[in-house]
């Protein structure tokens, strides 16, 4: 089981919406969330919902590092406890 | 500021409409919007009929993202605000961002977005409450979301005073252009249409129960029984005169004088329903001569009096003898166009003050829709029909539960 960035991006949508000003599809895995439109807040329901889908815990304080979706993936994919 | 300020740039989302042009149009052909909950199963709530706003899409109006974070009351005030703005024809972003402000006012909050998130984690757990609970329900998230999307960093602030916070956030707009703020987005939005919303504004007791839409809210009538509830507002863009004219921009009116009191309440309050309910309106009385002389005008100045129009008799009594008083027996047309709507809360007034500016623009006052068997021969209530008048001052009145009396004079 494995976070890919296809995930990442069905993640964010779902939870934090989807609108013209940011665009997910292309290559964003160096792009920053800010960048990407998303605030911290978003960030934070995204992790959230990724702690509950893949079982990974992510401290807030360590949710406030990863800058953008390659950190994330980075982070979630490297703390898995292949389940 | 020298001069009162005006009024730039009008937005409705209500009941009677979306968008001012429609709300204007049925209010003048004493169209009611007052119908069955029907956004959930209302059966087992005593509770009639309500102010439902038809015909609005938050998803085509406002971003997604920001769709998903906020109550469907913020949404509301969202896209009233950008149809003023839109209206007055300013941008804020060609503006200074520090010399413009936003203030509301909220009655209620987020109360639907809250009520889902607690249900969430009644259901689930705390882990899966989203985190925008912490933005969506404080009676400030309108104001903020307004000037976050919009980049207005000024003074921002919200007024909670139930059916009275409308009129003191535009005062307190006012206080802002004196200060030095340029233009401010002022007003209000409601909405408690949900199962948690309901149930809280049952508790007052003073819900009309009935179902008929053309009965259910009858203010100043010998069978008043009660209100009935409804959503949405309205929001205005409100400038310093000068800056206005500088721009070219076109006012509506002038917001020339306010006045707010509190009534003290006996311990224990028997409160509305209570038959030993019996306001004198003393309060309201002091609020509307703060208000005139605020403004520097006698009451023979006023044109029309846009009525608080509660729907509780002992109310509507104290609300009557307040207008004779101040105005003399059927000394001046009173009209309650909120009997199309319902009692919108922190929207209600706004709505009023909407209104108001549409009937001087247009010199005619609206209508008062159902009432049929007015309680005081004392007071000239324009029944269902407009009438035609020369209107260069308006009265407009909000009283709000628990002790509000607030008053705001509007000129040509």
């Amino acid at each position: 089981m494995e976070l890919t960035l296809a995930d990442l991006r069905r993640i964010m949508r779902g939870c934090a919406g989807a609108d013209e000003s940011a665009d997910l599809d292309g290559d964003i895995a160096q792009v920053p969330f800010a960048d990407l439109g998303y605030d911290s807040l978003a960030v934070l329901e995204t992790t959230s919902r990724i702690e509950k889908e893949y079982g990974v815990r992510i401290p807030d304080e360590v949710a406030a590092d990863l800058d953008r979706p390659a950190a994330l993936l980075e982070y979630v994919n490297g703390n898995l406890t292949g389940v | 500021m020298n001069g009162a300020p005006v009024f730039t740039g009008v937005g409705v989302v209500a009941p009677t409409g979306v968008g001012t042009g429609a709300h204007w149009s049925a209010v003048l052909a004493g169209e009611g919007a007052l119908a069955p909950v029907d956004r959930f199963d209302v059966s087992g709530y005593p509770v009639g009929v309500a102010g439902l706003v038809r015909g609005f899409d938050a998803g085509a109006c406002l971003p997604g993202r920001l769709v998903v974070q906020t109550d469907h009351w913020t949404h509301m005030g969202l896209a009233a605000a950008d149809l003023a703005l839109d209206d007055a024809g300013a941008d804020p972003a060609e503006l200074s961002e520090f010399d413009l402000g936003v203030t509301t006012a909220s009655s209620s909050g987020g109360t639907e977005f809250g009520q889902h998130e607690m249900e969430r984690l009644w259901a689930q757990g705390p882990g899966h409450v989203t985190v925008y609970q912490s933005i969506a329900w404080f009676y400030a998230a309108t104001t903020g979301q307004i000037s976050i999307r919009h980049g207005m960093r000024g003074r921002c602030g919200v007024l909670a005073a139930e059916q009275a916070g409308g009129l003191d956030a535009l005062a307190a707009a006012r206080g802002d252009l004196r200060d030095g703020a340029r233009l401010i987005v002022t007003g209000g939005t409601d909405a408690s249409l949900c199962p948690y919303g309901l149930v809280a504004q049952i508790t007052s007791g003073l819900l009309s129960p009935c179902a008929d839409a053309d009965r259910a809210y009858l203010p100043f009538d010998v069978r008043a029984g009660g209100y009935c509830p409804g959503e949405g507002g309205a929001m205005f863009v409100l400038e310093d005169p000068e800056s206005a004219r500088a721009r070219g921009a076109r006012a509506y009116g002038r917001l020339t004088g306010h006045g707010a009191t509190f009534d003290p309440q006996p311990d224990p309050w028997p409160g509305p329903p209570a038959p030993s309910y019996a306001p004198s309106g003393e309060g309201l009385w002091r609020a509307v001569e703060i208000a005139l002389d605020d403004a520097g005008l006698a009451p023979a100045d006023i044109d029309v009096v846009f009525a608080d129009a509660s729907g509780v008799p002992a109310a509507d009594r104290a609300e009557c003898r307040v207008i004779r008083t101040v105005f003399g027996p059927r000394g001046v047309p009173v009209t309650a166009p909120k009997t199309m709507t319902g009692r919108l809360y922190a929207g209600g007034a706004p709505l009023d003050v909407a209104s108001a500016l549409l009937a001087i623009r247009d010199q005619v006052i609206p209508p008062t829709i159902n009432v049929t068997e007015p309680a005081d021969a004392g007071i000239d209530l324009v029944g269902a029909v407009p009438r035609e008048a020369r209107i260069r001052h308006a009265l407009v009145l909000a009283r709000g539960h628990g002790g509000f009396n607030s008053a705001a004079v509007l000129s040509a």
